[in-house]
């Protein structure tokens, strides 16, 4: 404690307080920067000519616009049809997750039948086996059903429920009075009656958060795809994407082109959906339950 | 809101009146909730057996064998774990890599993580758009990102070595230097550290001011409120997510894949991990007696390293109101 002189200006909390604030934003400000320049980054060597991009030292930006890199990039392979086979696998995935998840969840969540605990702690701990373990032996199952080169392996499992969307999902609904069920119960409607016309309403948030995770995780999924699909016309854009490495590994501005366009529609998403991108991580944050 | 419920609450019964005449009542209640319930997991029960269990069985199983997908399966004992440790010298190295990368990657992470979620949970103008702005290359991944690293690491003309020939350093070979393929891996996973610290901002954000007061008017300084108060008030949530990335990290595998050659690992086998190598076993040569084999040892060891986490855990992580009710 200092003597008790009267305090002057810059030694009053209010000073300080506005002191440290600037601080922390020139700090944050700085991070940004950092943050921003890979993204910015990839989209100037997008733009610019091969000779430009083997320039030291480089440019940040680009002397000329090459837009014409985006369209001679696109043309370079099937993407358009790529593009749709992707959509549609991620489309998919997202309905089963959404349907079946939000299923089970009530489930866990609202119905007390015996055993519910136990086997809840069982989707828990499934959450800590590593996804290497099982890949072989799915693989070897997949094969022998004659699923090999179809989109069956990268979508039925989406039907078969996820333990972290139960998980989030049945956090989300736990939130929910009981007493909505209970008075439905009363007057006799069943549980698949209650979920479709009570729950689901009520649960939007938590379920357009898992379509977004959905839908993200099937756009960027490359080893599905890797594993399971041989034909070029049956490609998604991340296997296309990954067979370029090769044949175009010096053709810089070609590939930047192209990620800048696969990473666009997620870039896109986040920005309509960034409320529930991080509602849906503080949601799975919460670990109390 | 409220009348929002109303609302829907009355179209339940009202749907359930219909239903009303046709009800059963010889069914005891805690039947019917058992069938429910059980009918509306069963999505799930098929996934945990066929997908899960199943696969771990068989893998248990194929482990023992020498099963290549065309030939049957013998039974070889030991044969495959004794390679492992004697034979396959790059089991061991993939093994090293791993951990190294384990090692690095969960610390810098977690304390990358936190140091962020503090310095957002500031009241500063512009908070809003800086949280939006720190969390956005977590969402970012797959290929696309990969090929972006590659080429910002680029030795003569990419953006990290020009920042850092900025403040007069010569920077590294990264992706072309056995010594410099982990770090550069390591400053890629740090770009996208803002997944993490959205977990911490919503742990920082419960934490009661309160607690700050009291401390201020002991004198205490920012650094003793950050160890004495945050860090504990935050470690269940550190236990979460260390768990989380450790078993994340264990499985390094896509990077590997997409930024070296081939898959085949980098220079002087450098990026090979233990999913790469498992991979190439596996998918390669379709060796998956083999493969098999190193899937049950990496399961053995996650779940080691996972109850130790939880043991230690239960000594330095804090639970509000004591025990964890």
């Amino acid at each position: 404690m200092r003597t008790a002189a009267a305090p002057k200006f810059y030694e009053t909390k209010k000073f300080k307080d506005k002191v440290k604030q600037t601080i922390i934003f020139i700090v944050l400000l700085a991070g940004s920067v950092l943050v921003l320049s890979p993204l910015w980054w990839m989209v100037s060597t997008s733009l610019k000519s091969p000779s430009e991009i083997a320039q030291y030292p480089p440019t940040f930006v680009p002397k000329e616009f090459h837009f014409s890199n985006y369209v001679e990039a696109w043309k370079t392979a099937p993407f358009t049809r790529w593009a749709m086979n992707t959509f549609f696998i991620a489309f998919c995935g997202m309905a089963g997750n959404v349907l079946v998840n939000s299923l089970v969840a009530y489930a866990f969540a609202k119905i007390r039948f015996k055993g519910r605990n136990a086997l809840f702690i069982v989707v828990l701990s499934t959450m800590l086996i590593p996804g290497f373990v099982t890949m072989v032996p799915q693989y070897i199952l997949f094969s022998k059903l004659g699923w090999v080169n179809t989109y069956l392996p990268l979508i039925v499992p989406a039907f078969l429920g996820s333990a972290f969307f139960i998980f989030l999902l049945r956090q989300f609904m736990m939130t929910i009075p009981n007493e909505l069920i209970e008075a439905a119960v009363l007057d006799g409607a069943n549980h698949l009656q209650i979920w479709w016309h009570i729950m689901l309403p009520l649960t939007k948030p938590a379920l357009i958060t898992v379509a977004i995770f959905s839908f993200n995780g099937a756009w960027n999924d490359l080893l599905g795809p890797l594993l399971y699909i041989n034909d070029e016309s049956l490609y998604t854009l991340q296997i296309g994407l990954q067979t370029f490495k090769g044949t175009l590994q010096t053709q810089w501005h070609y590939l930047m082109a192209m990620s800048v366009m696969v990473l666009l529609p997620v870039v896109l998403l986040f920005f309509f959906f960034q409320k529930h991108f991080i509602e849906g991580s503080n949601i799975a944050s919460g670990t109390k339950g | 809101m409220k009348s929002y419920d109303t609302t829907i609450a009355r179209r339940g019964a009202d749907l359930a009146g219909k239903k009303v005449k046709t009800s059963r009542r010889r069914m005891s209640r805690q039947t019917r909730e058992n069938i429910f319930g059980y009918l509306f997991i069963s999505p799930w029960i098929i996934g945990f057996l066929g997908l899960t269990l199943g696969p771990l069985l068989f893998s248990l199983f194929a482990s023992f064998t020498d099963y290549n997908i065309t030939s049957r399966m013998n039974f070889i004992g030991l044969d495959n774990f004794k390679r492992m440790f004697t034979i396959d010298d790059l089991f061991k190295t993939s093994l090293w890599n791993t951990l190294y990368y384990v090692l690095f990657s969960v610390p810098l992470t977690t304390a990358g993580a936190i140091f962020l979620s503090v310095l957002l949970n500031q009241k500063v103008r512009g908070m809003k758009f800086f949280r939006t702005l720190y969390y956005l290359p977590a969402i970012l991944s797959g290929v696309a990102v990969y090929f972006l690293w590659m080429q910002l690491l680029s030795p003569s003309t990419g953006l990290v070595n020009t920042f850092l020939a900025w403040v007069g350093i010569e920077g590294p070979a990264w992706l072309f230097d056995p010594e410099w393929t982990k770090p550069a891996l390591l400053l890629m996973k740090m770009w996208s550290v803002g997944g993490g610290m959205l977990l911490y901002l919503a742990s920082l954000q419960g934490v009661s001011a309160s607690l700050y007061e009291a401390a201020d008017l002991d004198g205490a300084g920012v650094m003793q409120k950050f160890f004495y108060i945050t860090l504990p008030m935050i470690s269940p949530i550190i236990f979460f997510d260390v768990l989380t990335s450790t078993i994340g990290s264990f499985q390094i595998f896509q990077e590997a894949y997409v930024m070296t050659e081939n898959g085949s690992g980098g220079p002087g086998n450098s990026l090979l991990f233990y999913n790469l190598h498992m991979w190439n076993n596996a998918f390669e040569v379709f060796d998956m007696g083999y493969a098999s084999a190193m899937a049950w040892l990496l399961f053995i060891v996650v779940m080691i390293l996972t109850i130790i986490n939880m043991k230690l855990g239960k000594k330095w992580v804090h639970y509000e109101g004591g025990d964890n009710k």
